[in-house]
């Protein structure tokens, strides 16, 4: 018996209930993988997303202003890269890792690419179908910084600086993001944004924002004072009780009762405000369970060297907390992004789903039945994120060891 | 001797006076903003003439609920009672079918086929990662609209569905639905009833119990029962014209809100219940095929009862999310709450006070849901020592 047979016996007839269930799944999946080449090589459409691919990526987003988006869009790469080095740095200098971990071998140049090949597979395509210089370019100078900065951010990750120097490079660190941040956002003004762009940024907005807010919360559910918890509590269950479509809304028609007229905010603004609010109670959730997992000795070894209560859940217990359950803060920041398709269309905003349906009623595109392209894209571009954060973080979880102590 | 050390410290070094300081501190910063808020909206809602009680309940709705027979000038408060109905209607049917496909996915990506584990696969990956919002538009505009066939040439199931673009029928009884409902109550009591009889039977003798067939033979027979006793008969849906005769006619936007709603939940169903399994001991499986059972016995008696246990917490939580999920059917003009509420909105009910009363709606079924999945949750859970 050859291998293949033996393959073949042992995986798909083994025994006669096997092999009736090879025959129809079998069939079954041969009609799906037919239907989809079909679709994507003989009845597929695609001029359309051609013709709108920067609308569907950037949305209207001026012309002229494009040097901006490639500014940014390299800027953060080389600060991914740098921070990606330091941390690393960092690792080495704390005897972690050893300078042989960060050899550059064809081994890990390998692995590497088998764990981001999918994305960048969806990038080659994207550019291929943008057809012009440009973009090739922009990403091809982005990949460079950010290999810069991957090179050259371990040697600060080794330096020992003074607490001065460190909080003066960490606050202009911190300070790169938001000064690209407003580099962009005054070309167009708050409302500017769209297409895709738009739901990578009030994800990314929303994230960030509700951590504070979900730690806090986290904290005042398990502190100890019960007027305290039972107004954590009170907000956590209420918020997840209510649907986010509601919640947005809500907010989209009535905020602006809530706040005088000076404060009114555009409308971008109030899909972050409303998904920094749901997600925040979320995250509480999350980092409850994390503080949950810290054993009670650290918090007695953290009062026996005589640790402020602030400062033994600020060094002791956070840190700890946060880092046991990344892999369930990513699941969220996944789901997060996934959400922000409500908001175009509970508050109209022009995100990547409400654009690939406004395409189809262009004129020169009206009436042919075109929405299967372009949701099929939008899905594409929505699938890649999301599968590719889900994948690193069920790596991150492997390696952090969670669930396997 | 506490009583004279506490004397002792200060007021303000006193960690019990400080902890209720700080609470009240906390509080009134919560209710300060609270006032701020309310203080706001009153002020803003009487500069527009808009009124904040919840009068309008009473006002004529104005619109109409497709499939309802509510006319426009019945109140605001029967047209959301009737939105209510709608999001329970399509999350109940929703829940069953997603469950359902979700705990075969999930069994089948740990099948040993290597076809059927790769099909599970790519289902869980591919539908996990893409929004809900997404597959809805999908299945309304791609699947309802453009897959499915003309009424002229509808595709007919046997009779019992006709299945076109401009809903999907199928057979249905004519008769009271409450009594139906009651029937089905009383049937599953005595599948229950007959279920542990069976069991008690088998330890007393030693009989294999076979107790699910027992069980499902006494369902059948009181419903059938109760089928003729009250006259209940069946009709057969008929392409008739342009429409279809006869049956129950379900909705585009609600076959497809269901659809989708299916899809998205079984798929995180799925992972669920694969956790679930591969949680319980390796050990049980081992034994179940030591004793020779077959392999639905070794699922059914002795995985997935244990399995289950573990994932009732979690899928609970899923059914959670795919309540407040219908929500969305508004978004392709399913009149679920939130549409009935948006349309009366826009029909000049005031905002604030329709969308909390919305909100407060949606909670009340979140409450009610999870203290039914806690109870399942305390009743399966091990008792140990």
């Amino acid at each position: 018996m050859t291998a293949a047979t033996r393959w073949l016996r042992h995986n798909l007839f083994r025994t006669k209930r096997d092999a009736f269930l090879t025959l129809v799944f079998g069939a079954l999946a041969i009609w799906l993988i037919y239907k989809t080449v079909r679709f994507v090589f003989v009845t597929g459409r695609w001029t359309i997303i051609e013709v709108n691919l920067r609308i569907l990526m950037v949305g209207r987003y001026p012309e002229v202003h494009d040097l901006r988006l490639a500014v940014t869009l390299i800027v953060l790469a080389a600060w991914g890269g740098l921070l990606a080095g330091f941390l690393r740095g960092r690792q080495f200098r704390a005897g972690r890792i050893t300078s042989e971990d960060s050899k550059l071998t064809a081994a890990r140049v390998l692995d590497l690419f088998e764990r981001l090949w999918i994305p960048l597979a969806v990038i080659v395509l994207l550019l291929m179908l943008s057809g012009t210089a440009g973009p090739w370019l922009m990403v091809g100078l982005a990949l460079v910084a950010a290999l810069a900065g991957r090179l050259i951010g371990p040697v600060f990750g080794r330096l020992r600086l003074g607490a001065a120097v460190s909080a003066v490079i960490m606050l202009v660190f911190a300070a790169v993001p938001l000064g690209m941040y407003f580099y962009v956002v005054t070309a167009v003004g708050f409302d500017g944004w769209g297409g895709f762009m738009l739901n990578l940024f009030l994800s990314v907005c929303s994230i960030i924002l509700c951590y504070p807010l979900g730690v806090l919360l986290a904290l005042g559910r398990r502190s100890g004072l019960p007027l305290v918890r039972l107004v954590c509590t009170a907000y956590i269950e209420i918020i997840r009780g209510a649907p986010l479509f509601v919640l947005l809304l809500l907010a989209n028609v009535a905020l602006g009762f809530f706040v005088p007229d000076s404060l009114a905010p555009a409308t971008s603004t109030r899909a972050i405000v409303v998904f920094t609010f749901f997600t925040a109670a979320y995250m509480a959730e999350i980092i409850r369970g994390g503080l949950q997992s810290i054993p009670r000795g650290q918090i007695e070894a953290a009062k026996a060297v005589g640790l402020s209560p602030i400062r033994q859940t600020g060094y002791i217990v956070l840190p700890q907390a946060l880092r046991n359950v990344i892999p369930a803060q990513i699941g969220q920041l996944i789901s997060l992004f996934k959400d922000t398709t409500l908001a175009g269309i509970a508050m109209s905003l022009f995100e990547l789903l409400n654009v690939s349906g406004a395409i189809t009623s262009q004129p020169e595109f009206r009436g042919q039945g075109l929405i299967a392209e372009t949701l099929t894209f939008a899905a594409l571009m929505f699938w890649v994120v999301s599968y590719t954060m889900s994948r690193e973080s069920q790596r991150l979880e492997k390696r952090l060891g969670v669930g396997s102590r | 001797m506490t009583a004279t050390v506490t004397s002792r410290v200060p007021l303000w070094r006193n960690v019990n006076v400080l902890k209720w300081v700080a609470q009240l501190v906390v509080v009134a910063i919560v209710v300060a903003i609270v006032i701020w808020l309310y203080g706001n909206y009153t002020e803003n809602a009487s500069d527009q003439n808009i009124p904040t009680s919840f009068d309008f309940l009473d006002n004529p709705a104005g619109f109409q609920i497709t499939g309802n027979s509510l006319s426009q000038s019945a109140p605001v408060r029967d047209a959301l009672v009737e939105g209510i109905l709608n999001t329970l209607r399509v999350s109940i049917v929703a829940i069953v079918a997603a469950t359902v496909l979700g705990t075969l996915v999930g069994i089948g990506r740990l099948s040993s086929n290597w076809i059927v584990k790769k099909l599970a696969t790519v289902y869980v990956e591919a539908v996990r990662n893409i929004p809900l919002a997404l597959f809805l538009t999908a299945s309304l505009l791609v699947v309802v609209l453009g897959v499915f066939p003309q009424i002229t040439d509808a595709w007919d199931l046997a009779g019992l569905a006709i299945i076109s673009n401009r809903g999907v029928a199928v057979a249905w009884f004519n008769g009271s639905g409450v009594g139906l409902l009651l029937l089905v109550a009383l049937g599953a009591l005595a599948w229950y009833l007959v279920m542990r009889w069976r069991g008690r039977v088998a330890d007393r003798t030693g009989a294999l119990p076979r107790s699910g067939l027992w069980g499902a033979g006494a369902f059948i027979v009181v419903l059938g029962a109760g089928w003729a006793l009250f006259g209940y008969s069946y009709t057969l849906p008929s392409v008739v014209g342009r429409g279809t005769e006869g049956g129950i006619r379900i909705d585009p936007s609600f076959f497809a809100l269901f659809l989708a709603l299916t899809i998205y939940t079984a798929s995180h169903i799925a992972e669920i219940v694969r956790g679930s399994i591969q949680a319980v001991a390796r050990g049980q499986g081992e034994a179940a095929d030591a004793i020779a059972l077959s392999g639905f016995q070794r699922m059914w008696y002795i995985i997935l009862p244990q399995a289950m246990r573990i994932a009732i917490p979690p899928i609970g939580n899923q059914y959670l999310n795919l309540i407040k999920n219908s929500s969305l059917g508004a978004a392709i003009g399913y009149y679920d709450l939130t549409l009935v509420a948006q349309t009366s909105v826009g029909n000049g009910s005031p905002a604030v006070p329709a969308f909390f009363l919305t909100m407060t709606v949606y909670i009340c079924i979140s409450l009610v849901v999870s203290a039914f999945v806690n109870l399942a949750n305390r009743r399966m859970m091990l008792v140990e020592r």
